[in-house]
């Protein structure tokens, strides 16, 4: 190994669902302290924390943090990037590595959203039902603009980005059906995973009889809304040769760490652009690891909804462009195929506890390079990718390789 | 002195014998924006003039959305026009909310409508696109 390099040494995931007894705090002091276990530390040897907590940014959860499981006085960086939180925590701890700061971080995302109901959107300009038309806000609208100006909420807005896919695609098959066969995927990969907060197999009439939230994503096409916190412990490859053997040979490679925002393009004032952010992150990523998507053993992307899995095919470069469809259709993409995608679920069935997200991905990839995912292993893993988007917008992607100690 | 008797739902929709809307371009680049930059966000110019924004264009993508915020209300088509190289996001209206109507690619125009009177008298106008 190298000195230059950075390692996940511990990861943890909680279980996703339902957790009415534990507040945030709890969650995440679960992760953390499972994450310093598996990597073997403890508290002492942190020398810096970054923590998310999307739904109460402004709370300093980082430090509440701290108060149940160990003040050190390190630095705390509380971060909030919509749903690249937990990879914008994880980031901000590799650079500090990086940069020579530090030679160890702790990195944790948490979320409580079991309950919440549609996220984003609603809002935008005056009341409807003011007996004066004011104009208000950057538009100056006299009324309230989503629902009478297109749609901001994320179910819309992820619905459109999977269309605008296929209408520049030329695609001529059925569109709700299409999508519907991912998510069918997804929920039957979910049968594996005892973390995942839902795991029943759907089949492809219930997955389209489902209740319709925006065409062409019914609710089982959503990511589920849960509760959840992941946690990692990070440290330079110099600080990694001084640790046991056995620390060494389960610690991950990060052979890329990058994250992006949405560069302009012509068309992102009205539709946000999950698509060229991530494309520069996964060019970035793959030129950083010196991989190539065709070395990837498995991806966990960020299906936020069934249309958006679609795209980031595309996106990632798991086909040729304008290759989405074709790749789902041969079957690639399934825990059998030549790339397996979101074999944990996906955001579809596993859940999404917002900044939680972008850490257990990473924790599930980890999982499978250190050959320990159990009925779900893809069998000999050894290199894999994990993407989120937070819209807005930012993209994290990490590439990640088995130790070869 | 006579009073105002519509306002537009948004100030980049301007109403009249013509109804269209209207877009912020950067003289710099082309770029173009519905509401008020400080510099452009493709190539930092400071400078920008109005101009008029195509009144038909065709649905680039679309979603029916059938499940919204309390208030809006459900079901509608919301949409991405491409109105001659703008992007405009917009519900598409007089149309059957579903996929038997709304096409991808398919031509759409601009159409106004009565969003009601408030106690002054004043009509509040919305827009849409329409297949055409
Ligand atoms: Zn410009």
């Amino acid at each position: 190994m190298s000195s230059d390099d950075i390692y996940i040494l511990g990861i943890h995931m909680t279980k996703f669902g339902k957790h009415p007894d534990s507040d945030v705090v709890d969650l995440g002091a679960e992760a953390a302290m499972a994450a310093l276990a598996d990597a073997g530390v403890t508290m002492a040897d942190m020398g810096i924390l970054a923590a998310g907590n999307l739904m109460n940014a402004s709370a300093g959860f980082g430090q509440q943090l701290q108060k149940q499981i160990g003040q050190t006085g390190i630095p705390v960086f509380n971060v909030a990037n919509a749903c690249a939180t937990g990879a914008t925590a994880l980031r901000t701890a590799i650079m500090a590595i990086k940069a020579g700061e530090c030679d160890m971080g702790l990195a944790v995302g948490v979320e409580k959203l079991a309950g919440a109901g549609l996220l984003g959107g609603g809002g935008g300009g005056g009341k409807s039902d003011e007996h004066k038309w004011e104009p208000s806000g950057r538009f100056g609208a006299v009324a309230g603009v989503d629902g009478r100006i297109g749609t901001a909420a994320m179910p819309g807005t992820f619905a459109q980005v999977g269309m605008e896919y296929l209408h520049e695609n030329d695609y001529s098959g059925e569109a709700f059906e299409l999508f519907a066969r991912i998510s069918v995927k997804n929920h039957k990969h979910s049968t594996l995973n005892p973390l995942a907060a839902y795991t029943k197999e759907m089949s492809l009439e219930q997955v389209m009889g489902d209740v319709m939230i925006a065409y062409p994503n019914t609710r089982p096409m959503c990511s589920a809304n849960c509760d959840g916190g992941a946690a990692a412990v990070v440290v330079s490859g110099a600080k990694l040769k001084t640790l046991s053997k056995e620390q060494q040979r389960r610690a991950v490679k990060v052979s890329a760490s990058v994250l992006t925002s949405d560069p302009w393009q012509e068309a992102c004032q009205v539709l946000p652009d999950v698509n060229t952010l991530t494309r520069m992150a996964a060019e970035q990523a793959y030129e950083q690891a010196g991989v190539s998507p065709e070395d990837l053993d498995l991806v966990e992307l960020h299906d936020c909804f069934a249309t958006a899995e679609l795209v980031h095919y595309d996106n990632l470069m798991l086909c040729e462009p304008g290759g989405a469809v074709d790749l789902f259709e041969s079957g690639a993409t399934w825990r059998d195929g030549s790339t397996p995608v979101n074999v944990s679920g996906g955001l579809e069935s596993k859940g999404h506890p917002i900044s939680a997200t972008g850490i257990a991905n990473i924790w599930e990839v980890c999982h499978h390079l250190r050959g320990e995912a159990g009925d779900r292993q893809i069998e000999g893993a050894k290199v894999g990718l994990a993407h989120v988007i937070g819209l807005g917008s930012a993209c994290g992607v990490h590439i990640l390789e088995s130790s070869a100690a | 002195m006579a009073t105002k008797t519509q306002i537009p739902i948004v100030d980049y929709l301007v109403l009249g014998d013509d109804p269209h809307l209207e877009a912020t371009e950067c003289t710099s680049c082309g770029a173009r924006y519905f509401d008020r930059r400080n510099a452009c966000a493709s190539c930092f110019g400071t400078d920008f003039t109005t101009v008029d924004v195509p009144t038909e264009g065709t649905l680039r993508s679309f979603t029916i959305v059938t499940f919204a915020a309390p208030g809006v209300p459900v079901p509608f088509v919301a949409g991405i026009v491409d109105a001659g190289g703008t992007s405009v996001r917009t519900n598409i209206i007089n149309v059957e909310p579903d996929d038997e109507h709304v096409k991808l690619g398919m031509p759409v125009r601009l159409a106004t409508y009565s969003l009601g009177t408030d106690d002054d008298g004043v009509e509040a106008i919305g827009f849409g696109y329409e297949p055409c």
